[in-house]
């Protein structure tokens, strides 16, 4: 690493100079200079300095090519599997990897299971997120908010097995009747209809979704208190001279300027939503039939249906269906990322 | 519009720290008025509490009255809210909005003061970056951010804005501090036209500054670190820069202090 940017720079100087003084330099000289500048140019390096930008670039290639090298690990594993696949791979519901030599499986439950809890949860926690880092940061006291602080960031803390069995033993029962009459009410709607799992026993979408939205509420939460604690106080001052009112200061210095945070703050949640495993296997009641695009299925994640069929792995071949399901759920995260990015990337103004 | 200020024994604190001491003085209308002094004299402070902006920073408290045409800006019956609606306020570093147009940064005000007509805005937003000598640089890019602008264009924009709501009085707390001589000129040629039509206070560094835009002048001293601040003399800015009545301010203006 250290070499190539030694070796690059005094060239890219040399050619600069030579477009500078193109009818100075003698014309025997003109394949000798690379080295000469660099001669020259080398003390004002500062050794430190190429360390740190060694270390730095280091630092910054090792963690791409670390992305590259899982991404490649996914694709080399899942491939002999995919070509065994009996069904459409992207398109199938079925998911039967038992037998090797008839292997039929799709990930498209898996998807839309995926898809619809974590956005489902999203969907919960993003407004009480940005309630409580409005609160933290706007209206609560200072001798409040940072104790008030800590405990959103206990949430994190908490082991997700914990939210699993919370889910499961409490927060289902809990859920049961507001599930039901959901169904009974508002039923005709498909998204509320009577799923494909018992209500009672709470291994919903609906359960599992609230569970998640709890579990990403803290991530967001935290990122989009710093990002609202850095509104310029320039603008603050100015919002407020104008006669704003503190609701008004809010609308247009702090919303503006954190909007961007904030929603990449809530695709990271996100991201950790898609993501979670260990909670949803044990709240998700398991299925046979497709998802009905209702709350109250059940069904499975990418992350718990691998999660579960650990036991399978002993074949290459089964087990690389699995990491095909997984191949395709880390390209879902980082679609997700990548479009957070570019959604910040719109807001530049601000910087 | 513009309209006469009185401050009746004023006193300032952060919290327990006691800012400004004891300060009583008049701004009339239409004519600008210099706060000078040396830094943390509480010149600044005593500005921010023409307007009820000092009160914002935790713990700061108000004593005494500021009275606006006679009335009192600190009586309990009165919204602070509407108090910063009729006295507009430049900052020291421009501070336009950065996310929205030099259109909407300039009704700003307005839009929440609750006015929705649009061509009334246009009409406002037109009447105030011409006010603020702004409108033959931008009246083409109306709708590009105010952040594209150079410093002394933005603190203009930031001048449009305050005038937009064609506020009593307008309070300038080192206008011109961030910008180079030739905006700083523009601003002080803008100062000179708005006095026609606003009752101006300009705090400042800059004596020469006091001395080409202000009709009075006064200055803000401390006696030492941890002492409030005091008003030590208020007087016509000629007077004060030729023959003030007190050592402290002689010593001052010509150099041999802070």
């Amino acid at each position: 690493m250290n070499e190539r940017i030694v070796a690059k720079r005094p060239a890219d100087t040399d050619t600069g100079a030579r477009r500078g003084v193109p009818a100075a330099r003698p014309a025997p000289e003109a394949p000798i200079p690379p080295t000469t500048e660099a001669e020259k140019k080398a003390p004002h390096v500062r050794p430190g300095d190429r360390i740190f930008r060694g270390l730095a670039t280091g630092s910054g290639v090792f963690i791409v090519v670390l992305i590259g090298a899982i991404g490649l690990f996914l694709l080399i594993q899942a491939i002999p599997s995919l070509a065994l696949d009996k069904v459409n791979f992207l398109t199938s519901r079925e998911w039967s990897t038992g037998d090797v030599n008839n292997m039929r499986y799709g990930i498209l439950d898996l998807l839309l299971v995926t898809v619809v809890s974590s956005a489902f949860a999203l969907l919960i926690a993003m407004p009480i997120a940005l309630g409580i880092a409005l609160f933290l940061t706007q209206y609560a006291p200072r001798r409040l908010a940072r104790p008030f602080a800590y405990v959103i960031d206990l949430l994190a803390a908490v082991p997700s097995i914990i939210y699993g069995l919370w889910g499961l033993f409490v927060l289902g029962p809990v859920l049961t009747p507001i599930g039901q009459w959901l169904t009974s009410t508002l039923g005709f709607i498909p998204l509320f209809a009577e799923g494909n799992v018992s209500i009672e026993f709470g291994g919903t979408i609906f359960t599992a979704g609230i569970v998640l939205a709890v579990m990403i509420l803290p991530i967001i939460t935290a990122v989009t208190r710093e990002v609202f604690d850095r509104t310029p106080p320039a603008h603050v001052e100015g919002a407020i001279a104008l006669g704003a009112t503190k609701w008004e200061v809010v609308r247009t210095t702090v919303l503006p300027f954190g909007k961007a945070g904030y929603v990449s703050a809530s695709m990271l949640g996100l991201g950790r939503a898609l993501g979670e495993t260990i909670a949803l296997t044990i709240i998700l009641s398991a299925t046979g039939t497709a998802f009905g695009w209702s709350l109250f299925d059940g069904g499975a994640t990418f992350a718990s249906k691998i999660a579960l069929a650990a036991p399978e792995f002993n074949d290459p071949r089964s087990a690389g269906a699995y990491i095909a399901a997984g191949l395709v759920l880390f390209v879902l995260t980082f679609l997700v990322n990548a479009a957070a990015r570019s959604i910040v990337a719109g807001h530049k103004e601000y910087e | 519009m513009a309209k006469r200020i009185d401050v009746k024994d004023l006193n300032l604190f952060y919290g327990k720290f006691h800012a400004v001491d004891g300060v009583s003085l008049a701004v009339p209308p239409r004519s600008v008025t210099a706060f000078i002094g040396p830094s943390g004299c509480g010149k600044s402070t005593v500005l921010r509490s023409l307007n009820r902006m000092h009160e914002v920073a935790p713990g700061a408290r108000v004593e005494g009255k500021v009275l606006l045409d006679g009335e009192d800006i600190y009586a309990s019956s009165i919204d602070p809210v509407q108090v910063r609606r009729t006295i507009g306020m430049v900052f020291q570093r421009p501070n336009p909005f950065p996310t929205m147009s030099i259109r909407d940064n300039v009704v700003a005000g307005l839009k929440l003061a609750g006015v929705k007509n649009k061509k009334k805005l246009d009409e406002v937003a037109e009447r105030s970056l011409r006010g603020a000598n702004l409108w033959n640089e931008v009246k083409d890019r109306l709708d590009r951010p105010g952040g594209g602008l150079s410093g002394g264009q933005q603190q203009r924009l930031c001048i449009a804005r305050a005038i937009a709501v064609q506020p009593d009085v307008l309070l300038m707390d080192e206008p011109c501090s961030a910008l180079d001589p030739i905006s700083t000129l523009a601003i002080e040629d803008l100062i000179t036209e708005l006095k026609k039509e606003y009752t101006i206070v300009i705090v400042t560094h800059n004596m020469q500054q006091a001395a080409r835009v202000s009709d009075q002048t006064a200055f803000f001293n401390l006696l030492g670190v941890g002492q409030p601040g005091r008003l030590i003399e208020v007087d016509d800015t000629e007077k004060i820069f030729s023959n003030p009545s007190q050592k402290a301010t002689e010593d001052y203006i010509s150099g041999r202090f802070g």
